[in-house]
């Protein structure tokens, strides 16, 4: 197996916790992984993303080549659409669509949604809903990850562990609000994958 | 026995040079390079053997510890961002001079992008004019084993060793293959040869011949290096050098294999005898290179009279900016892979000064204060303060490196600039602005220097900063008139008195020095949430 996927978003809103939970379980699999970060200095309120990539033979590059993602998947749904030209023609775009406006220009919703409809393969929901609705408003990046995980071609279970280990020490009530969190929004996207 | 872990560049460094036996890290925090030593803080094997891993004030102190530790035989290293080599310039070319004991790693990490920093220089370039050889992992698997091999080349040629890291790598996980075992720490052992650490003329004179003559065996180390690979290929029409990081995106570009002989390198000096092969078996050398034109400078020279050699020099790669596998994938001569253009919908995102933050309403009362005055000048410095250059504040006229506000506000006044005011955070002022306030206090400067003192170093992540507790103490110290060393809570609801107390001080005509403090919201968080705990 092999996967490429862009993890984008807000300095803060939490992406980097997605690509800790895929690197364990990936890491469990025996898997090749390699994740750039950003840190520094665009951490502070600005755009970040991460380049992950997983696969079953070694991987050369920490960067993902234009047009060779499988995935994008974003906190936020601006943010989403910075990373367009390193999709690949069949891959997926799996989007936040609650804007985070830190901005004074950022674009009207219509635009960023009429955008976002244009591609081909999206699964964009308000995940901050989603999250304040079946466990709390600081889990819309465990809804993402389940929003994604149908893409991914790694077991749920592992993924699960996964979420188990980053979030072990916190407790068992952490553990299992986010775990909710995931199972809802893994759910939303297999509904959609069957409806299609 | 070893195992498999997922870990940064900069962890994977960290972590190797724990299992070579370190004794000791020394470093100012700087992106790319602050998780070097921040793995070590709390490394339970480095705990358990206490391997020394407090922050130095700054990177030139940094790299004289270092030096100090291997003078005593044991293992050290220093890590520092690419423009912290400027401030432990001294330290290290002169180290060069009186050679290592115990063995010396000098990490610099470059940041090619200026992702973190305000520029692109290319830390290979400090190797080469101190006399130093180099080396530079293309991935986090090397990162971990150059750490050993870096320590034991340092040991084995007396000599301190610089190891350069790219963002990239510093701040990319991979999986990395590590020892459980961690190797014993050197017995501390005294240099035999003494007159060479003695850097009085006499002593340095005959020590540089020396220098001059291991260069050979430097080259001789590169030629043999297990990181410095000649991979043969069919088509002789080009053959391509890369060097680190660059290698992977050569690579990601032929997953089946470069049809091109390459030389990869990794150490240097440049290993001469592989290179001298490639240009006698290929019609002509294409340059990969992350960072400065340095090795394509070497082998074209002035006189560009040898084999036909192409590189950034020669536009077929972009000039600034790091490479990526697309920018490396139009210079082998490969059609680019289709992809969508960039969306035009989508808006830059700058960072911004956190909401909560004490330098947002230091710049706020400052901006107002300014608004009285017909040209008023700010000289900033390095740190999440830089930010109040951007909107809504916009309150910064010049920033330029560590310390240099206060200097710069300095030489402003002696120029006749009034209002002259710097502004420094808590971090910055220990690392280099002490000296600098000294110079003013000395001539009673008609500047305000205004220390925004979050108690931490917050841009690098919030790292223990130097200074917590004595600023005060320090500018009094210094010889700063107590009377106009003044402190303020950079609260909101003190946006009037912070006025005030900034107005008072611009009008007198003298050094003040007002300290503007408020805990970093982010730390804050921190220490309220393990409190909670």
């Amino acid at each position: 197996m092999k996967i490429d996927i862009v993890l984008a978003g807000v300095g803060g809103q939490g992406i980097l916790s997605i690509a800790t939970i895929l690197g364990a379980a990936a890491l469990k699999e025996n898997l090749y992984i390699k994740q750039a970060e950003v840190h520094g200095m665009s951490q502070r309120g600005g755009d970040v993303q991460s380049n992950l990539r997983i696969s079953s033979e070694p991987i050369a590059s920490d960067l993902i080549p234009q047009g060779g993602a499988d995935l994008i998947v974003s906190l936020e749904p601006m943010e989403s659409l910075r990373y367009i030209p390193y999709l690949s023609k069949s891959g997926w775009i799996v989007t936040n669509t609650a804007p985070f406006i830190n901005i004074p220009n950022y674009p009207e919703m219509e635009t960023v949604t009429a955008a976002l409809d244009a591609c081909p393969n999206v699964v964009a929901f308000n995940m901050d809903d989603m999250a304040k609705e079946v466990a709390s408003p600081r889990t819309s990046n465990m809804v993402l990850l389940g929003a994604a995980a149908p893409f991914l071609n790694i077991e749920i279970e592992k993924i699960e562990d996964g979420i188990n280990t980053i979030f072990g020490a916190k407790g068992e009530a952490i553990v299992e609000m986010n775990i909710k969190a995931f199972r809802a929004g893994l759910e939303y996207t297999q509904n959609l994958l069957k409806s299609r | 026995m070893s195992s498999k872990k997922l870990l940064l560049g900069d962890e994977a460094l960290a972590l190797g040079a724990i299992n070579a036996g370190l004794s000791g890290v020394y470093a100012y925090p700087g992106t790319p390079s602050t998780e070097i030593t921040e793995f070590i803080q709390v490394n339970k094997v480095a705990r358990e053997r206490g391997i020394h891993s407090h922050w130095s004030s700054n990177e030139k102190t940094a790299m004289e510890s270092a030096l100090g530790m291997s003078f005593c035989g044991k293992r050290a290293m220093v890590c520092m961002k690419h423009v912290g080599m400027n401030v432990a310039a001294d330290g290290f070319v002169n180290s060069a001079m009186t050679g290592a004991n115990g063995g010396l790693v000098v990490v610099a990490a470059d940041d090619p992008s200026m992702h973190s920093s305000q520029n692109e220089q290319d830390s290979r370039f400090y190797s080469h004019f101190a006399l130093v050889p180099a080396l530079e992992p293309s991935n986090q698997q090397e990162a971990y084993d150059m750490a050993a091999y870096g320590l034991e080349l340092s040991e084995k040629f007396r000599i301190p060793v610089l190891l350069r890291m790219v963002t990239r790598l510093a701040h990319s996980r991979g999986v990395v293959e590590v020892a459980d075992e961690p190797a014993k720490e050197n017995e501390l052992s005294y240099p035999q040869n003494t007159r060479q650490w003695v850097l009085m003329p006499g002593n340095s004179k005959v020590r540089y011949k020396q220098l001059i003559q291991d260069w050979d065996s430097f080259i001789e180390a590169s030629e043999n290096s297990p990181f410095n690979k000649y991979i043969d290929g069919a088509d002789k029409s080009k053959g391509i050098i890369v060097n680190g990081i660059a290698y992977n995106y050569l690579m990601e570009n032929y997953p089946e294999g470069c049809p091109f002989p390459v030389l990869k390198v990794s150490q240097y000096p440049l290993p001469t005898k592989l290179v001298k092969k490639m240009a006698e078996e290929c019609e002509s050398i294409l340059i990969v290179e992350e960072g400065q034109p340095f090795i394509e400078e070497k082998l074209r020279g002035l006189l560009d009279n040898g084999i036909k050699i192409y590189g950034k020099l020669t536009g077929e790669l972009p000039r600034t900016g790091e490479l990526t596998p697309d920018s490396v994938r139009q210079a082998v001569g490969l059609a680019p892979i289709e992809h969508e253009v960039a969306s035009q919908v989508v808006m830059p995102r700058p960072p911004a000064l956190c909401q909560g933050c004490g330098h947002r309403d230091v710049y706020g009362a400052l901006n107002d204060v300014m608004k009285e005055y017909e040209n008023p000048k700010v000289f900033g410095d390095i740190g999440c303060y830089t930010l109040g250059w951007l909107a809504p504040f916009n309150a910064i006229d010049a920033v330029v490196d560590m310390g240099a506000s206060i200097t710069m506000a300095k030489g402003a006044a002696d120029a006749g600039q009034h209002p002259s005011v710097a502004i420094i955070g808590d971090s910055t002022f220990t690392h280099s602005g002490m000296t600098g306030l000294l110079d003013a206090i000395n001539e009673n400067s008609h500047i305000t220097v205004i220390i925004s003192d979050n108690l931490t170093t917050g841009m690098t992540g919030g790292q223990d900063s130097q200074g917590t507790g004595k600023i005060e103490d320090i500018c009094r110290g210094l010889g700063a008139a107590p009377e106009h060393v003044r402190t303020i809570d950079s609260l909101p609801k003190n946006h009037d008195d912070m006025m005030k107390l900034f107005r008072d001080e611009f009008e007198y005509k003298g050094l003040s020095v007002i300290i503007a403090r408020r805990e970093c919201i982010q730390t804050a968080r921190r220490h309220a949430s393990a409190k909670k705990k």
